[in-house]
């Protein structure tokens, strides 16, 4: 700030590294306990004093996919040679997979629920984005008669607590049979997602001059050339931005996945907490389920970090 | 009559006309989303405030039988509703106020040369990105009373932070702060990095102290950034459910979304249930009102 420094503020700035570090850890700790107790063995899951140091295992996550037995008697030799490793793994646990009829593997719920979670997030963002973006270069660029209202109006689709709009959906999805349905989320989440598109991309497309695709016109480019050929290209970072926020939100939400599936269409929100049941939960399989999940979105939010600091801040400070 | 008119435009115009026309570019552009949302927002809004008149419940196949008021007679004169709705306040409270705290306090501190700064904001942008469902479900086992790290960090012993009805309130607030507390440090930080450096140094001309710098300066410029993030927050956490849903069964953690969602999925009161939750959109509307008023206040000064 100032030109000269004294050694105070050189003091202070420190003592600020200091503090920052410190909040950082705080912050990240129960993250790196979810991540870490994902590769532990069960016995050490539940520790005091708690464990950080041990030979991490992929059990957790190989007991996460499978249905599984309590072992009566040890395997026999002969049996555990011709297992493979992953089975073996559940072998030295304590227990056995279940194989059907025909010996075929049973999985449990958790991949197809993740499939459902990957399908419907997906899905719902290409359309909240696609739609997002032809709206918001209407309201950017054309008059539009009562653009604030409808802005607005725009916006307060969010503002409803889910469980209010979720008691008519209900009764609405279970009258034309979109309950439990892919497609009945998919449109959830997309009508939930739309505005926050519309808003964050507004803001985005704002910023791009209109003279560009005012020369594309003198050149001879119809309007919607226009668009395709100039202003998407420059929207771009904007649009991976909104795209990252609205896939956060259809891949985190609960509580519309909670009311409106159960087995076909269920997401992965609703369906770990319910492995928990009453008793001692295994949390290494929780926490492997968790962690698995919590992956696309860690690693979405790394690669974007930029576009996403930058479309956080312009949609908050335009709205 | 096209070719006579293209003759007297020039060319931008006529490759418009070729094309669609700027009119029905927009309509295209605009009206499909208005009425996906209408489709899905608002008719659904109407539809049930047809059944918060009625005795319906959607469990049975009973015809719906039309109560008038009953419903919102019964639910406003219900003690057990009003307790919902002072816990939702106490938390929202809680739960902002702590997030404004935390927020706008590590961004005070990230705001100055630090080394990584960008690292260290992304990583702390983490919380924020998860479930709240997984993080509900994990932070479980974080307060667990007997093999949770909280505990054995904090030296508590054997504390029960979710079982206590006195604590779980808290403790599901406290679980809400650290979560959205970056999204405050986010609003915060773009905030700060918009009042201009040359405040900053007539202020250290005048040897102002940083008190002064701080309530003179600083405050008021983020004030409204801080508003917008605080209206956020405040309508988030008055609609939270999944996270106190899954962390903590105790009635005095009841928010008015769980009483909601108990009410029409677990006890089928599907009319009476409409009725409240348009009780709740009106006061949802009632307090965005208040404060979007107040930010216009603070925008003005």
């Amino acid at each position: 700030m100032a030109a000269v420094r004294t050694s105070s503020e050189v003091a202070f700035n420190r003592a600020a590294i200091v503090a920052v570090l410190v909040v950082t850890v705080i912050f990240l700790a129960p993250i790196y306990w979810i991540a870490s107790t994902a590769f532990k063995p069960r016995n050490l899951a539940t520790t005091i004093p708690p464990t950080v140091v041990f030979q991490p295992e992929i059990s957790p996550f190989v007991k996460l996919f499978t249905k599984r037995s309590q072992l009566r008697s040890p395997p026999t030799p002969e049996e555990y040679a011709a297992a493979p490793w992953w089975e073996r793994v559940v072998f030295d646990g304590g227990e056995k997979i279940v194989r059907d009829g025909k010996g075929a593997v049973q999985w449990s719920g958790y991949p197809n629920r993740f499939m459902n979670s990957l399908i419907v997030a997906i899905t719902s963002t290409v359309l909240a984005v696609g739609m997002g973006t032809f709206t918001a270069y209407g309201f950017s660029r054309f008059k539009v008669k009562g653009e604030a209202d409808l802005l607005f109006f725009i916006l307060s689709t969010r503002m409803l607590p889910p469980v209010v709009v979720a008691i008519p959906m209900f009764l609405m999805y279970r009258a034309v049979g979109l309950n439990d349905s892919h497609l009945g989320l998919i449109i959830l989440y997309t009508a939930f997602n739309l505005s926050f598109s519309v808003w964050l991309m507004k803001g985005f497309i704002d910023e791009i001059p209109k003279e560009y695709e005012e020369a594309a016109l003198v050149d001879g480019y119809t309007r919607m050339e226009a668009f395709f050929k100039i202003v998407l290209p420059e929207a771009a970072t904007g649009i991976a931005a909104t795209a990252v926020f609205c896939f956060i939100t259809a891949w985190n939400e609960y509580a519309f996945a909670l009311i409106m599936t159960n087995r076909r269409a269920q997401t992965a929100p609703p369906f770990i907490p319910s492995q928990v049941g009453s008793g001692l939960p295994d949390w290494t399989v929780i926490a492997a389920g968790t962690f698995l999940f919590l992956l696309p979105v860690a690693i979405f939010t790394f690669l974007l970090r930029n576009h996403l600091l930058r479309g956080m801040s312009f949609g908050a400070i335009r709205k | 009559m096209a070719t006579t008119m293209i003759t007297t435009l020039d060319r931008s115009s006529r490759a418009a006309a070729r094309g669609l026309s700027d009119i029905s570019i927009r309509n295209l552009f605009i009206i499909p989303t208005i009425l996906f949302l209408i489709v899905f927002n608002i008719f659904p809004l109407i539809y049930s405030l047809g059944y918060s008149f009625t005795d319906f419940r959607a469990s049975t196949n009973a015809p719906a039988n039309f109560v008038g008021l009953q419903n919102y007679r019964d639910l406003l004169n219900d003690p057990y509703v009003w307790s919902n709705f002072a816990i939702t306040a106490k938390y929202v409270i809680i739960s902002v106020a702590g997030q404004l705290f935390v927020g706008f306090g590590v961004a005070m501190l990230l705001n100055r040369d630090i080394p990584m700064k960008g690292l260290l904001t992304t990583l702390l942008l983490l919380p924020m990105m998860l479930s709240m469902a997984v993080v509900g479900l994990f932070w479980k086992l974080l307060y667990d009373p007997s093999f949770g790290i909280i505990n054995y960090a904090l030296g508590l012993g054997t504390f029960e932070w979710l079982a206590d009805p006195k604590m779980a309130l808290y403790a599901v607030a406290l679980t809400d702060i650290w979560m959205w507390s970056p999204f405050v440090m986010l609003l915060s930080l773009a905030g700060l990095s918009a009042v201009p450096k040359h405040l900053y140094e007539a202020a250290a001309i005048d040897r102002a102290g940083p008190f002064y710098t701080f309530f003179r300066i600083t405050l008021p410029l983020v004030a409204p950034i801080l508003m917008i993030a605080v209206i956020f927050r405040t309508m988030e956490a008055f609609k939270t459910f999944d996270l106190a849903y899954i962390l903590t069964s105790q009635p005095t953690a009841e928010l008015i979304s769980i009483r909601l969602y108990k009410m029409a999925f677990q006890e089928w009161q599907t009319g009476r249930s409409c009725a409240m939750a348009y009780i709740v959109l009106i006061m949802v509307l009632a307090i965005t009102n208040i404060y979007v008023k107040y930010l216009n206040k603070v925008k003005e000064r």
